[in-house]
């Protein structure tokens, strides 16, 4: 298949020069997203995987682990695979082989975050109204440490997660523009 | 359709936009079955159970409790989630003829990723709820429900298996599209 038909080469110039200040623009904010991306993936693994907390009822000590449901061990794990993914992708140089890749995983990573934070976001709204039709009570009354190092997870997890979904839109603008290798 | 005085590139380039197009439209159809199934599937989910608590002299006091898919949130997202994307999927079907324009096609694929995203999400909160009433969690002293409510849920479980075939074929889906519009990308410079 032929590539693109020669333009003009004056108008190749100037459209070069207007696309490469606004493009140098983007690139040092998108580097920044991914910058955040590292420090959000971080903050999240880190704050659920300190959620410890226990409690005595009747003689009895009630401990409250991340471990203890499945739901916030999967939030740790793709936090985890995302803040590596992250950090590989930063010392990444932009050549066009490693850049197709780059946007594939892109996406996959951004659902996989996705995922996890609903996952842990309904275990997170059970823990703390719990579920009368069903005799689960709620648990945040009596371990109000872990539910608060929880919440602050689940919030770094949301601002990853947006930023994963910014740094999607960018590589589609990228894969749509008239210059992607 | 083989145009015999345009370039060799159109009549290489045609069959294959044509492959893409027809694969989108079955992948498209396909997710709005499984979407519409995992709605209708969980939305009429419900299951009652009559007990019998106590015996009064000889009138046994019954008691009914009931399993729905209102009383849990998540399942409630679930629903509308896939409610919506099902409604989506039809309408983008049924508005194919008036979506030729590249730019009305890049907004319908920034929409099939936003769609895709509350598939995703919905199908991860059902399925966390799912797992715990059916195992429980002995920590926290919440018992597993699906012992007592059997058909509630399989029909759960069977809902929670269609949205999760619907947002893998979504995910083809949303790749595909990408493909297609830079493929169109190519195609269009050289007309």
């Amino acid at each position: 298949m032929e590539t693109v038909l020669p333009l003009p080469t004056l108008q190749i110039s100037t459209a070069t020069y207007n696309l490469t200040g606004m493009a140098k623009v983007l690139r040092v904010f998108f580097l920044l997203l991914r910058l955040l991306a590292v420090a959000a993936t971080l903050c999240a693994v880190v704050i659920m995987a300190t959620s410890h907390d226990s409690t005595t009822v009747f003689g009895i000590t009630l401990e409250a682990k991340f471990q203890h449901t499945p739901a916030l061990v999967f939030f740790v794990v793709a936090n985890g695979i995302a803040f590596i993914y992250s950090l590989i992708v930063l010392f990444v140089p932009s050549t066009s082989l490693l850049s197709r890749s780059i946007i594939v995983f892109d996406v996959i990573l951004a659902m996989l975050l996705t995922a996890a934070i609903a996952a842990a976001g309904a275990m997170a709204q059970l823990g703390k109204k719990g579920n009368s039709h069903a005799g689960w009570f709620p648990i945040c009354d009596r371990v109000p440490n872990f539910c608060d190092h929880v919440m602050g997870a689940m919030i770094c997890g949301c601002v990853a997660v947006i930023t994963f979904l910014l740094i999607v839109l960018y590589d589609i603008h990228q894969v749509l523009s008239p210059k992607f290798p | 359709m083989a145009d015999e005085n345009g370039k060799q590139t159109e009549t290489e380039s045609r069959p294959w936009h044509q492959t893409v197009t027809l694969l989108l439209v079955s992948l498209r159809l396909a997710a709005l079955v499984a979407t519409s199934t995992a709605a209708g599937l969980m939305a009429f989910n419900k299951e009652t159970k009559t007990v019998t608590v106590a015996v009064v002299g000889t009138n046994p006091i019954l008691q009914s409790f009931t399993a729905a898919f209102q009383q849990t949130p998540a399942f409630v997202y679930f629903v509308l989630a896939n409610a919506i994307a099902s409604l989506y999927n039809l309408l983008a079907m049924l508005l194919r003829p008036c979506l030729k324009n590249r730019g009305r096609q890049v907004l319908v694929h920034l929409l099939d990723m936003v769609v895709f995203a509350l598939v995703v999400t919905g199908a991860a909160a059902a399925a966390s709820m799912a797992e715990l009433g059916k195992n429980g969690n002995k920590y926290a002293r919440w018992n597993p429900i699906c012992d007592r409510f059997e058909a509630f849920c399989i029909r759960g479980g069977v809902a929670l298996v269609a949205a999760f075939i619907g947002a893998v074929l979504l995910l083809l889906m949303n790749a595909l599209s990408v493909v297609g519009l830079t493929c169109k990308n190519v195609t269009s410079n050289n007309n």
